[in-house]
């Protein structure tokens, strides 16, 4: 018997995207110099309202050793919690992407980034979720992107509310998505260590 | 367009992430599940770029590192469409790739493999889609890579690509064959892909249409990204 085919086309497949991704997406990481200008070193523009803060962190793998060849990309709401998209949920200042794209240093694999502190986003059936990164990980040995959150350690009243961080059924693995606050220099870090197996592995998200 | 959400990523056309032939990703693969999330703001929006980004020729390989003449090797263009699961165009987005020289030899000062950089090669491009969906790349075809996984392990030749679409959900990495490569059916990457159809949608076609006659040689390569339901958020019934 034959059945209709609903005619979906389907979903090219991932692959890893290797050792040497700085070539294509950081050409400058891989020691060379091509383009006018790499994209996602500049998050948030000149005219971003909000906290200006950094975010640190590195990635380890399931030996407890840091991976030194990652890429992260962070995709993240103005301090109003607008996204710089037309489904974003308002408007964001000139020049503000939110989008950033960072490697790990070749000798010690810490990466991080200067932005603003997102705002809280408005979430399914009008919750709000706690301010918030989204994160996307490829390296060599990961087939396929892994996405995460990190919330914000000084937002704990809107932490315990975020539907997101709730959803997550046991709670001891909820404080994998904190960023560590600290002040140094008189700017605000955030350090977040994404640990990509075993003990407090982080939680990923099939998004 | 109101607020609506991704179709559900099949994960079984996608390699899982503990592939042990594949050895870097025994240590670099999570063990616990994913949690699964609904798509909120947060997923169905993503970054966007524009002509401001990038330059005309960076998507031509074989011009925008040329030094001294132009780069050694096959000349080819590889050109496709960027589609969503519902076959429809997916226009204006970011379309970036990298690869090998025609030796199999990468411009990163990681690589120490033993045929030389080519000077006029440098190994990248990136372009956007247009009002279809289209894009296109001038390039060299890249040589196969040995790569230390087994003793005699080569990568079939291959180019990365990287596509954004318009959710941060719809991002993705992938590595573009070429048809009839004797080494796709040893490689330990390619076959983390569990399932035999979602492979061969990797393999370009060679495209003799597409041919520039007595000038370069041509392949097809369509890239299909996650689709989106029509239904808004708010007519869903939601248990969460």
């Amino acid at each position: 018997m034959a059945f209709q085919d609903p005619q979906y086309l389907r979903e090219t497949a991932s692959q890893t995207a290797g050792p040497y991704v700085h070539i294509g997406l950081a050409p400058g990481a891989a020691g060379f110099d091509i383009y006018r200008q790499e994209l996602g070193f500049d998050i948030t523009g000149p005219n971003a309202k909000g906290e200006k803060i950094r975010v640190e962190g590195i990635v380890i793998d399931g030996m407890d050793s840091p991976i030194k060849d990652v890429l992260l990309e962070v995709w993240q709401a103005n301090s109003e919690g607008h996204y710089a998209h037309p489904e974003g949920g308002g408007p964001v200042e000139e020049g503000f992407r939110g989008w950033g794209r960072v490697i790990t240093d070749f000798e010690t694999g810490e990466w991080g980034f200067d932005t603003v502190k997102p705002g809280p986003v408005m979430g399914r059936n009008g919750r709000m979720m706690a301010p918030h990164l989204n994160f996307w990980i490829v390296a060599r040995g990961i087939n396929i992107g892994l996405n995460t959150r990190m919330y914000f350690e000084d937002e704990a009243e809107a932490n315990a509310k975020d539907p997101v961080i709730n959803m997550i059924e046991w709670e001891r693995r909820r404080a994998t998505l904190i960023g560590k606050r600290s002040v140094r220099d008189g700017v605000t870090v955030y350090r977040f260590e994404i640990r990509l197996q075993g003990e407090d592995e982080t939680v990923f998200f099939d998004v | 367009m109101k607020p609506a959400e991704f179709y559900q990523r099949n994960r079984e056309i996608h390699p899982p992430a503990l592939t042990p032939n594949y050895k870097t990703s025994v240590a670099r693969s999570p063990r616990f599940s994913l949690i699964s999330l609904q798509n909120s703001m947060s997923e169905i929006t993503g970054p966007t770029f524009g002509h401001s980004d990038i330059d005309a020729i960076d998507n031509d390989l074989i011009k925008n590192y040329a030094k001294a003449g132009d780069p050694i090797g096959e000349r080819i263009i590889v050109h496709g469409r960027v589609l969503d699961e519902n076959a429809r165009p997916v226009p204006n987005t970011l379309v970036e790739i990298w690869q090998a020289n025609a030796g199999g030899r990468y411009r990163h000062k990681k690589d120490t493999y033993l045929a030389p950089i080519d000077p006029n090669f440098g190994g990248c491009g990136r372009t956007l889609t247009d009002e279809n969906g289209y894009y296109f790349f001038r390039t060299i075809k890249p040589g196969a890579y040995p790569w230390r996984n087994w003793v005699n392990n080569w990568r079939p030749a291959h180019i990365h690509f990287s596509v954004f679409g318009t959710g941060f959900v719809q991002r993705l990495i992938t590595q573009l064959y070429f048809e009839g490569d004797p080494l796709l059916k040893h490689c330990p990457i390619v076959h983390a892909i569990p399932d035999a159809d979602a492979i061969d949608r990797l393999v370009a076609r060679l495209d003799l249409n597409a041919t520039i006659p007595l000038d370069t040689i041509a392949y097809k390569f369509d890239i299909v990204l996650r689709g989106r339901r029509s239904t808004l958020f708010e007519n869903r019934l939601e248990g969460n």
